[in-house]
């Protein structure tokens, strides 16, 4: 009895004294849950989606962003925007990158397959001057280095990011140079809003409307493939390791079962 | 050996030629085949046989993966990265690796919290518990090495925070962490020399567990009564009986790991060690990996950082003490009620300690489903260490001194025939 009244008295105490841990004026406000494509261990890309995420990038992203861990040869391979290789080399050729000609003079020529993408400024300095002391930071593993550790979460963060600019509540000191967004650790991000207006980017066939949330979606999909370009093929070959174990474990279970059936245990 | 006959035969010209020269099939024999084992060994007895097989897995992912990882600040990240993109099942080899490292954990904690349980540490098997310490501390080490290497924002400020322990000894503490660093701060040169020991000490870990596995077989398992082996009516041979048991429990164990692998493979991780390291930004909030939250709760929990290094390596030296601290002459907590619930506590108190661990250091304690209680993160961290220590050094002393013990069944087989027939027979305790 006494044990109990002892219990209960903490239980009281705990919660008497129990606080939401509620955001304030700089907790990073916790971004909304998405449904995307990917989710699960079936979900996969959506190739249109990812192509129209590689133009939103391209853009509008890589003005100021870096993704330098990624080829325009993987626009063309399996589990990405599958453009075809003709697709590919058009849209690399369409980008400059720096070389050394034949006299070892620094020139300029089209991109072929085997290219990263191209870094906007030469280096960090340079970044630096040109985006009022900030570092636009390289987006080829930006959906997993934002991730709160279980899959999704970085696309939703990076999501509600792009989408969750706002007007500073009355009372916040912003900074000058830099923008209110509740979702940014400390509320204030010297990015400015990436996507505007609706139709800022115009795709080919026009279709889904390119709406603001629909060209964020379409990108973060786009940044997501490009930090885990195996991840359809981790899923696939996860399915069948699963049912080929499941199975194994099963008839394990029984062999077991039957070396153990006349012994007493 | 402990218990039973052996009676390996060779059979042909050539086992019979090498078994008087080399006798290494009779070992084989001896050791993995006809070894009796007591009959009434449950699921956590398992996780043995888990661990050996994690570590081959370490070691095979681990060669795969050093022949493309660049040992280099400027290019250690890239290289991994490389390894998950352009590396044929590359991301495979990663993902088992970084995943198999958090697994080898769990089945580390199993193993050694089952060892606490029924009292595997107690005599005659005391040498066997003092170099799973070893092993368990050589894991510790080789897990740290391995967090660095990707040179990640966590694992330069991880590396950081650990090698800067070795400055809190006295006099020598700044000369023994830059010659730790071989610099005067983590840098290319730490990383090097990190990969280098990444790579030796899991050959070192190998050969520690031979012992350990020979350890084992001198005494024999310890088992869920905690009772001596009486005769071969106790036992069944280590094959078919128990590789059949383990291999089930293995599959198992590989299938949790493969759901981490193939459907959540950064979930253990922590997501800024996608960030390259940047020795000019420090992350708001450095955590370790969370195998060793507990202990890091510990070393927080003092302001000096001697003593709270001291502490945080106590934690772990006080298990060495345990078979001479237990007075008992009962080993299974199954029949000690008291060491039995102090056991759980001691489960729980840790528990809180890993949470601990994870959350900065200010502040009221966070408890699940966004819950803050009223109890500063300090205080609790204090009150814990206090009574992990206290649980080792005083309680456990005097409890076993002091417990009256349940009836201890006369024998592995009558426990098992009496739990069969629901007519328990047994004797009181010593």
């Amino acid at each position: 009895m006494k044990l109990r009244a002892l219990l209960s008295l903490v239980v009281v105490f705990a919660f008497a004294g129990v606080a939401l841990a509620e955001g304030d004026q700089t907790t990073p406000k916790h971004p909304e849950t998405q449904t995307w494509e990917w989710d699960g261990p079936f979900g996969t890309f959506d190739r249109r989606q990812l192509q129209r995420g590689y133009q939103v990038y391209k853009e509008v992203c890589a003005s100021c962003h870096s993704m330098n861990l990624v080829s325009f040869r993987n626009l063309s391979q399996p589990g990405g925007p599958e453009f075809s290789d003709a697709q590919m080399k058009a849209l690399a050729a369409l980008v400059q990158v720096s070389a050394l000609d034949d006299n070892g003079e620094p020139v300029q020529r089209p991109a072929t397959a085997a290219d990263r993408f191209p870094s906007p400024f030469a280096n960090e300095k340079a970044a630096r001057a040109a985006n009022n002391n900030a570092y636009p930071p390289d987006l080829s593993v930006i959906a997993k280095a934002r991730a709160h550790g279980i899959e999704g979460e970085g696309p939703d963060y990076l999501y509600a990011l792009i989408t969750g600019y706002s007007e500073a509540p009355a009372g916040f000191q912003l900074l000058p140079g830099l923008n209110y967004n509740p979702y940014f650790a400390g509320h204030q991000i010297a990015m400015p809003p990436p996507l505007s207006s609706d139709g800022q980017v115009t795709w080919a066939d026009g279709n889904p409307p390119a709406t603001k949330s629909q060209m964020a979606k379409d990108v973060v999909a786009f940044m997501t493939w490009a930090a885990d370009p195996k991840m359809e093929e981790r899923k696939s070959l996860g399915v069948k390791v699963m049912i080929f174990l499941a199975l194994l474990s099963i008839m394990l279970f029984f062999a077991y079962k039957r070396v153990w059936r006349d012994v007493a245990h | 050996m402990a218990h039973g006959t052996y009676s390996y035969q060779p059979k042909n010209a050539f086992t019979k030629w090498l078994d008087s020269r080399l006798p290494i099939l009779r070992l084989m024999d001896e050791t993995m085949l006809q070894f009796p084992t007591p009959k009434n060994l449950n699921y956590w007895y398992t996780f043995g046989g888990i661990l050996t097989f994690m570590l081959v897995l370490q070691i095979l992912t681990g060669v795969v993966l050093a022949m493309h990882y660049v040992p280099h600040e400027t290019m250690a990240f890239d290289s991994v990265e490389r390894i998950m993109r352009d590396v044929n099942y590359g991301w495979l080899m990663r993902y088992l690796h970084s995943n198999g490292a958090s697994m080898f954990f769990i089945a580390v904690y199993l193993h050694i919290f089952r060892g606490l349980y029924y009292g595997s540490y107690k005599a005659p098997r005391e040498v066997l518990w003092l170099l799973g310490i070893v092993i368990y501390l050589l894991m510790m080490a080789t897990g740290f090495l391995g967090y660095t290497l990707p040179w990640g924002q966590m694992s330069f400020w991880g590396a950081t925070v650990i090698t800067n322990f070795f400055s809190a000894i006295p006099f020598v503490g700044e000369a023994v962490t830059q010659w730790l660093w071989g610099s005067f701060a983590v840098d290319n040169s730490t990383l090097q020399r990190f990969f280098s020991l990444h790579y030796l000490l899991p050959f070192v870990i190998a050969g520690v567990v031979v012992l350990h596995i020979w350890a084992l077989h001198v005494p024999g398992n310890n088992n869920p009564l905690g009772i001596d082996v009486k005769g071969a009516a106790d036992t069944v041979a280590f094959h078919p009986y128990y590789t059949t048991k383990d291999l089930f429990a293995l599959v198992v164990f590989v299938m949790v790991m493969c759901y981490f692998v193939f459907f959540n493979p950064n979930f253990l991780g922590h997501a800024d060690n996608y960030i390259p390291a940047n020795r000019l930004v420090t992350p708001p909030h450095i955590v370790p990996e969370w195998y060793y939250l507990p202990l890091y709760a510990v070393l927080r929990s003092v302001p000096d950082k001697l003593i709270g290094v001291l502490l945080m390596f106590g934690a772990i030296l006080v298990w060495a003490f345990l078979p001479w601290l237990d007075r008992s002459n009962v080993r299974s907590y199954k029949f000690r009620p008291v060491s039995r619930q102090l056991f759980f506590i001691l489960l729980i108190v840790t528990w809180i300690l890993g949470m601990l661990g994870a959350q900065s250091v200010d502040g009221d304690f966070e408890f699940y489903f966004g819950l803050v209680l009223p109890i500063s993160k300090l205080f609790l961290s204090q009150i814990c260490t206090i009574y992990y220590f206290l649980h080792f050094l005083v309680i456990t002393p005097l409890v076993s001194m002091n417990e009256k013990a349940l009836p201890v069944p006369e024998s592995i087989a009558t426990a098992v025939l009496a739990r069969n027939s629901h007519a328990p027979k047994a004797r009181s305790a010593g």
